[in-house]
């Protein structure tokens, strides 16, 4: 008889494929055989289908629609106007900034493709051919495009609606067309450092509209349910609870009434937070008609209509000593919010975290305002891969710290170097009121130049200087440094929170009782990877493996309450609930062992999948034999079975952290930017699961890489949108995508339980001033300090145009 | 309006119904058919999502009618398994590279490569960056998605010389 050795601790470990190991994923076995469920995979009995007529004018009046030929259309059931939903007061919905926003558009359009009616019909054929027999007749306005003459005592006034409310949600409006003012920080004090400096330097950076084309769409489907009264929404929402709460305020259909399900997503990055006119319609139509309407935007209204990002354009001022010490900053942004305010930020901060705007600089004195105001272009305002506005702030103080490392003929790496927060100032509390959990930035940049061998890249940018000079080369190098500080992990309940709604979140635990287990998260995946890298933390915590655990999310009638995904908050927040829930698992599993092991839980200790005797290790109850125990025996002073559930609400944010470097070659005569090389050091503290965390990373980068050299939405002068469709707007495919290089260092966070920080949106933060410093870098010997973005081949080469390096 | 008559062999099945023929072949896979592998991205042809293999070519479903798919032999993300069962080196090295996140693209994206490995059995990196150009990614970057056509390429050609 072979008699098997007990297995080794290092088996042990990796047997339960938790915190640390490179699992492979458990949602790829659906997708890679097309079995994946997005929303518009399902398929209803009796679904109808909706599709929207959309404003072709940027700001004009409505003076009469007619559906007659569309309701004539065989198969066309219904036709909804503005008139319509008035009765039932849904014309208007409220937005996640406090102001209200259109379902379908009341007597004036305000942005082009801006949704009129919507028509449900047998399936998508019909309704898009009904869609074009909607007669609307307009009287076209002039349309306001330029955010700086919103303010204007001319200007147009956009909203009639709301013309008399001077009070905003966020305060005082000085305008019409103004939203909000906010600020924050030392204004006097930042203006006297100004004042004071050895140096100082200014520049207006705007960081363009961009969108964030998740390559699935948006869309729902909504199915009444007649005989029981509940209304069930599935979608694409990457918060089904917040999406039933609000259903529910707007609806008056009671919360119980209604179930939210957010299936399979194919990418949100933000677009699919905020709450859109397809959803009320659709709600709407299956509540009349008594049969589920399925609505899908296709891409053009997915990038015309549907929650742009950005779009603002930040005055940025540094005051410095000679020797490069940073002793002040001041901002202005001018905030172009298109014609409804439908941030998705948390209550408090209708400019999101943008205060984090000082960086990774240990700044004395700052200030920050923020001004938001009305234009004829698309809703939105959401963090596009990033949390709530970080990534304008990080590319507002990464240009400004390049611009004024330039003015003082430093090294930009150098200047970063000299400013940085130390290590032992953390916990450190910003000039702008942040408190930054941890960090060591000095390692992580060292680190960083190290590896790309900053030093010999300084020496050839040089040496192509001179050989351009020469003649010899028409290529211009250039080296692009950034080092970006993340907020993310939104948030603790006393500050954040969204229409009321505190930003915790929540897991679910329950284990079987032959030691298996399900848990369920108030957060939803959207390629994250939560199904694989949430059974990891919990598989450390109680020592079930994590192939054992199945994970659930996005259903509202089984998973707890919960806020969301987005603003990288799940690792934070529910990934923290997670963790805590395991603790309570064990705590009680502690309980029974004692009891099993006939000793006192103090006498118990943890180790990796079971408790033993201290001092006595061959002693010992896995966890897979105390859950049985927990449902077949009367343990005195214990209930039977092993659940638990923990709502987390987190001390503070997390502040990841990283170093990026990037080479580009740019050809001064076409414009045409090669990206050489591409280092990213991410700091995120405890890395859960390493594989996952570097496909993020190339997929911020790549995200950052589109930004930076081609995304764009722009309007013309009358307010036609500009790029958007995918013939216009840039996604990069395969070939212009370089290959990326990843590293890391980690910096535990202090306060979350497994001391992990968020991953997902640092790429796309510390990647955008990476590229764009890299471009400007390789033209700075030129005395060039500042250009807009997007640095396409176009605006590039128009740079070196003007610079007279061009043939 | 009136509808015609199509017949196609899809993923070794002989498939006949009656469609109008304005519809876009990707409707008729997914709507029709439950067939819904492939997916809808754009209305531009640009982003992939809906490839299929069409007469030994991959072809973006949106962009043909039904109608022009008469007789056609069709290969979609859910015939590129054996038919045993066992997953396509492709599918297997797609989840062992982490080639995938959301996974929207990935029918498409493997339709894609499934046809570049007989197109080219032994692609350099750039050759398969070329090759899935016409494929989006917005979530991978897609240095895994090289990697893991790379690595299935290997595998293929592996199995190749042993038969």
């Amino acid at each position: 008889m072979n008699v098997q050795s007990p297995p080794t601790d290092k088996q042990r470990i990796e047997k339960l494929q938790g915190l640390g190991s490179s699992r492979k994923r458990v949602e790829d076995a659906r997708f890679t055989q097309g079995k994946g469920n997005y929303v518009d995979d399902i398929k209803l009995p009796g679904m109808l289908f909706g599709d929207f007529v959309r404003s072709p004018y940027g700001h004009a009046r409505i003076k009469s629609i007619n559906k007659d030929a569309a309701l004539a259309v065989p198969g066309v059931v219904a036709v909804l106007t503005a008139e319509d939903l008035k009765p039932l007061n849904l014309h208007y919905m409220p937005t996640l900034a406090g102001d209200v926003q259109a379902v379908l558009a009341d007597e004036k359009v305000l942005f082009q493709a801006q949704e009129v009616a919507f028509v449900v019909a047998k399936d998508r054929y019909i309704a898009a051919d009904a869609c074009e027999l909607v007669e609307v007749e307009y009287e076209e306005l002039p349309a306001l495009v330029d955010a700086f003459k919103a303010m204007d005592a001319d200007a147009p006034l956009l909203r009639e609606d709301i013309k008399d409310k001077m009070e905003g949600a966020h305060g005082a409006r000085a305008h019409y067309n103004h939203i909000f003012h906010w600020d924050c920080g030392d204004e006097e004090g930042a203006n006297k450092a100004l004042a004071d400096a050895d140096v100082t330097v200014e520049e207006m950076i705007t960081y363009q509209r961009v969108h964030p084309c998740p390559l699935e769409t948006c869309g729902c489907i909504a199915s009444m349910d007649k005989i029981n009264g509940k209304l069930t929404l599935w979608g694409t929402f990457q918060a089904p609870h917040a999406v039933r709460t609000v259903a529910s305020l707007i609806t008056n259909i009671p919360e119980h009434k209604i179930r939210v399900v957010s299936p399979d997503i194919g990418g949100g990055f933000g677009n699919k937070v905020g709450v859109y006119p397809g959803y009320i319609c659709s709600a709407v139509a299956s509540i009349v008609t008594g049969v589920p309407i399925k609505w899908v935007e296709d891409r053009m209204e997915n990038l015309s209509a549907t929650a742009f990002a950005r779009d603002y354009h930040m005055t940025g001022k540094l005051a410095a000593t000679k020797d490069g010490v940073i002793t002040g900053l001041h901002c202005h942004v001018l905030a172009d919010h298109g014609a409804f305010d439908a941030c998705a930020d948390p209550t408090k901060f209708p400019a999101g975290f943008f205060n984090i705007c000082t960086g990774s600089y240990d700044i004395p004195v700052a200030y920050c305002g923020v001004d938001g105001v009305y234009t004829n272009k698309a809703p939105g305002g959401v963090a596009y891969r990033c949390s709530f506005r970080v990534t304008e702030a990080a590319y507002m103080i990464e240009r400004m710290v390049d611009i004024l490392a330039r003015k003082l003929d430093m090294d930009p790496a150098e200047l970063r170097m000299k400013n940085f927060i130390k290590k032992e100032q953390f916990p450190y509390t910003s000039a702008l009121g942040w408190e930054y959990d941890s960090g060591d930035y000095h390692t992580a940049l060292e680190k960083g130049m190290e590896s790309v061998s900053y030093k010999a890249l300084r020496a050839e940018q040089v040496e192509n200087r001179a050989a351009f000079e020469r003649g010899e080369t028409r290529k211009l190098m250039g080296i692009g440094v950034a080092f970006f500080t993340e907020i993310v992990g939104a948030g603790p309940v006393k500050n954040c929170d969204i229409l009321g709604l505190g930003m915790f979140d929540s897991c679910e635990i329950r284990i079987h009782p032959t030691g298996s287990a399900i848990a369920r998260l108030g957060t939803i995946s959207q390629g994250q990877g939560h199904a694989t890298t949430f059974a990891q933390i919990l598989a450390t915590e109680i020592g079930i493996p994590a192939e054992d655990i199945t994970l659930e999310e996005g259903d509202t009638d089984t998973a707890p309450y919960g806020l969301g995904t987005y603003g990288s908050r799940s690792t934070p927040v529910a990934g923290a609930a997670t963790a805590m829930a395991g603790r309570k698992i064990r705590a009680k599993a502690q309980m029974i062992a004692a009891y099993l092991l006939e000793v006192h839980e103090g006498d118990l200790e943890w180790d990796i999948d079971r408790f033993q005797v201290k001092g006595n290790p061959e002693a010992h109850k896995t966890m897979k034999e105390i859950a049985f125990a927990s449902y077949n025996q009367a343990i005195p002073g214990l209930e039977p079975g092993l659940e638990a559930v923990s709502y987390y609400d987190p001390p503070n944010m997390t502040y990841p952290f990283g170093a990026y470097i990037c080479v580009v070659d740019i050809d001064v005569d076409t414009g045409v930017t090669d990206i050489r090389s591409f280092y990213a050091l991410d700091d995120c503290g405890t890395r859960i699961n390493p594989m996952i965390i570097e496909g993020q990373v190339h997929g911020g980068l790549t995200e950052a890489l589109a930004i930076a050299m081609g995304q764009e939405i722009s309007y013309d002068e009358i307010g036609n949108i500009k790029g958007g469709s995918l013939m216009d707007f840039y996604l990069p495919t395969a070939v212009e995508t370089p290959m990326w290089t990843t590293d890391f260092t980690t910096t535990p966070s202090p306060h979350h339980p497994i001391g992990a920080k968020g991953v997902g949106e640092s790429p796309n933060v510390g990647g955008v001033p990476a590229f764009s410093n890299a471009v400007h870098d390789a033209f700075a010997h030129k005395g060039l300090t500042h250009t807009q973005m997007p640095h396409d081949h176009w605006r590039v080469w128009k740079t070196a145009q003007k610079l007279g390096l061009t043939d | 309006m009136s509808k015609t008559h199509v017949k196609m062999t899809i993923n070794g099945d002989e498939v006949e119904a009656l469609a109008e023929p304005r519809t876009l072949l990707i409707h008729f896979l997914r709507e029709e058919l439950g067939l819904t592998g492939p997916h809808i991205g754009c209305d531009t042809s640009h982003c992939g999502a809906c490839t299929i293999d069409l007469d030994g070519k991959s072809v973006k479903s949106c962009t043909i009618f039904v109608a022009q798919a008469q007789n056609a032999e069709i290969t979609t993300i859910e015939g590129i398994a054996h038919p045993d069962g066992t997953l396509h080196a492709l599918q297997e090295a797609f989840r062992q590279h982490h080639g995938l996140q959301c996974g929207f693209c990935t029918p498409g994206m493997i339709t894609r490569a499934y046809r570049l490995l007989q197109e080219n059995p032994n692609p350099t990196e750039e050759e398969i960056r070329y090759g899935i150009s016409g494929n989006l990614c917005r979530c991978t970057g897609y240095q895994n998605i090289v990697k893991a056509i790379q690595v299935a390429a290997e595998e293929l050609s592996v199995k190749e010389a042993a038969q």
